[in-house]
């Protein structure tokens, strides 16, 4: 092999290189689970609050459908409980602070909604 | 190299078949509920809507009409070629494009006439739209889904009813703040909308917004059932649908 040295500390250069998302990520620490803010005056949700964070955005995918393309609007939550299907009317009722509740996941995720470019996103509590 | 593409060959099938058979779609979400209609909504096989233009004197008596929607309905306010329309007026030549009598009463000739969705049978702006965002329900309504819209205006070039306003700008700017109907979203800039006959109240057993608003002239409900109030305006009057050579079959018949 020619230039031995050369190609192999380029190689490791490289490496080093591609991989410092790792070793930043492994370096600041572990990940804190920002602290949402939950509704002050309501203790059941739709789902258990595992199945919510995990699935929520499935959920809601699913919702949508439902209600506008079956007019299936009412959910049988897996307690028995019906539920309108509305983000606007359901959801935000209690989850009245998106800025304390949805965004404070989302942000620190990434993951950035366009929800209230139609829905009307509600101002919270002062 | 005939080894490496066994091992290759060995790696994709242990791949499919982990797919084909949900190994590797343990993952994917359950929706552990169940849906259901609400137990207030009015149901229908074919929703359609019959106007009485013979009660309507003016084209002021129809502002009730239009104000009831748009404000149920949080429909901006633009002004110019760019406004959005869910229900609007507009003269007789240009509503019944098919009849050519150059020689009508004045009430015709001069008078407004209300325009809206036709929710046809036979919707072009369902056919041409390529995303699934426009459709047909099973009770006739022709709906929209403004998540799936791209805004490529096909359905507007496909309705021949001119029933379909784009948002060339963002319709919040032209939207009172806060929003006339809180429970009711707006939409968003780039995507097509129009009247829905009012999906939404239906399901809460409430007539659509207009029909509440006209005191009795205009009439909706079931096609299909012979004993509805719509079926009985078509069979005790004369009635005309717009552009019916077109084959469209719209939902929404006029009373002259």
């Amino acid at each position: 092999m020619y230039n031995k040295t050369y190609v192999l500390a380029g190689i490791i250069i490289f490496v080093a290189l591609f991989t410092t998302p790792f070793w930043t990520g492994i370096m600041s620490g572990s990940y804190q689970r920002p602290a949402v803010q939950l509704p002050a005056n309501e203790k059941e949700c739709v789902e258990p609050v595992e199945y919510m964070r995990a699935e929520h955005m499935q959920l809601l995918n699913d919702w949508r459908d439902q209600a506008l393309r079956n007019e299936a609007r009412v959910y049988v939550s897996s307690t028995g409980k019906k539920w309108e299907i509305s983000l606007q009317n359901t959801c935000l009722k209690c989850h009245n602070n998106t800025t304390e509740f949805c965004d404070k996941c989302h942000i620190s995720n990434s993951v950035y909604p366009y929800c209230w470019t139609c829905h009307i996103e509600p101002k919270g509590k002062k | 190299m005939n080894n490496s593409r066994r091992t290759f060959l060995k790696v994709a099938g242990v791949s499919a078949f982990a797919l084909t058979t949900g190994v590797a779609g343990a993952a994917q979400a359950k929706i552990i509920g169940t849906y259901e209609q609400g137990d207030k909504a009015l149901k229908a096989k074919r929703w359609a809507m019959v106007i009485d233009t013979r009660k309507f004197t003016s084209a002021d008596d129809y502002k009730p009409l239009i104000d009831a929607c748009h404000k149920a309905h949080n429909v901006p306010a633009i002004p110019g070629n760019q406004e959005i329309k869910w229900m609007w007026l507009d003269h007789y030549d240009r509503v019944f494009t098919d009849d050519m009598n150059a020689n009508l009463p004045d009430k015709f000739k001069k008078g407004m006439f209300p325009l809206l969705c036709n929710h046809c049978t036979n919707p072009p702006c369902v056919r041409v739209c390529p995303t699934g965002a426009t459709y047909k329900m099973h009770d006739g309504i022709i709906a929209m889904d403004y998540h799936r819209c791209i805004g490529c205006r096909f359905c507007m070039a496909g309705c021949p009813y001119g029933a379909r306003s784009f948002n060339f700008v963002d319709p919040r700017k032209f939207i009172a703040d806060p929003v006339p109907n809180p429970e009711y979203p707006t939409r968003m800039i780039g995507v097509v909308e129009k009247c829905t006959f009012c999906a939404e109240r239906l399901a809460k057993g409430l007539r659509p917004a207009c029909v509440e608003a006209a005191n009795g002239a205009v009439m909706f409900g079931d096609l299909d059932d012979p004993n509805s109030d719509v079926r009985k305006a078509l069979a005790e009057n004369f009635s005309i649908r717009r552009k019916p050579s077109l084959g469209t079959q719209p939902g929404v018949y006029y009373l002259i």
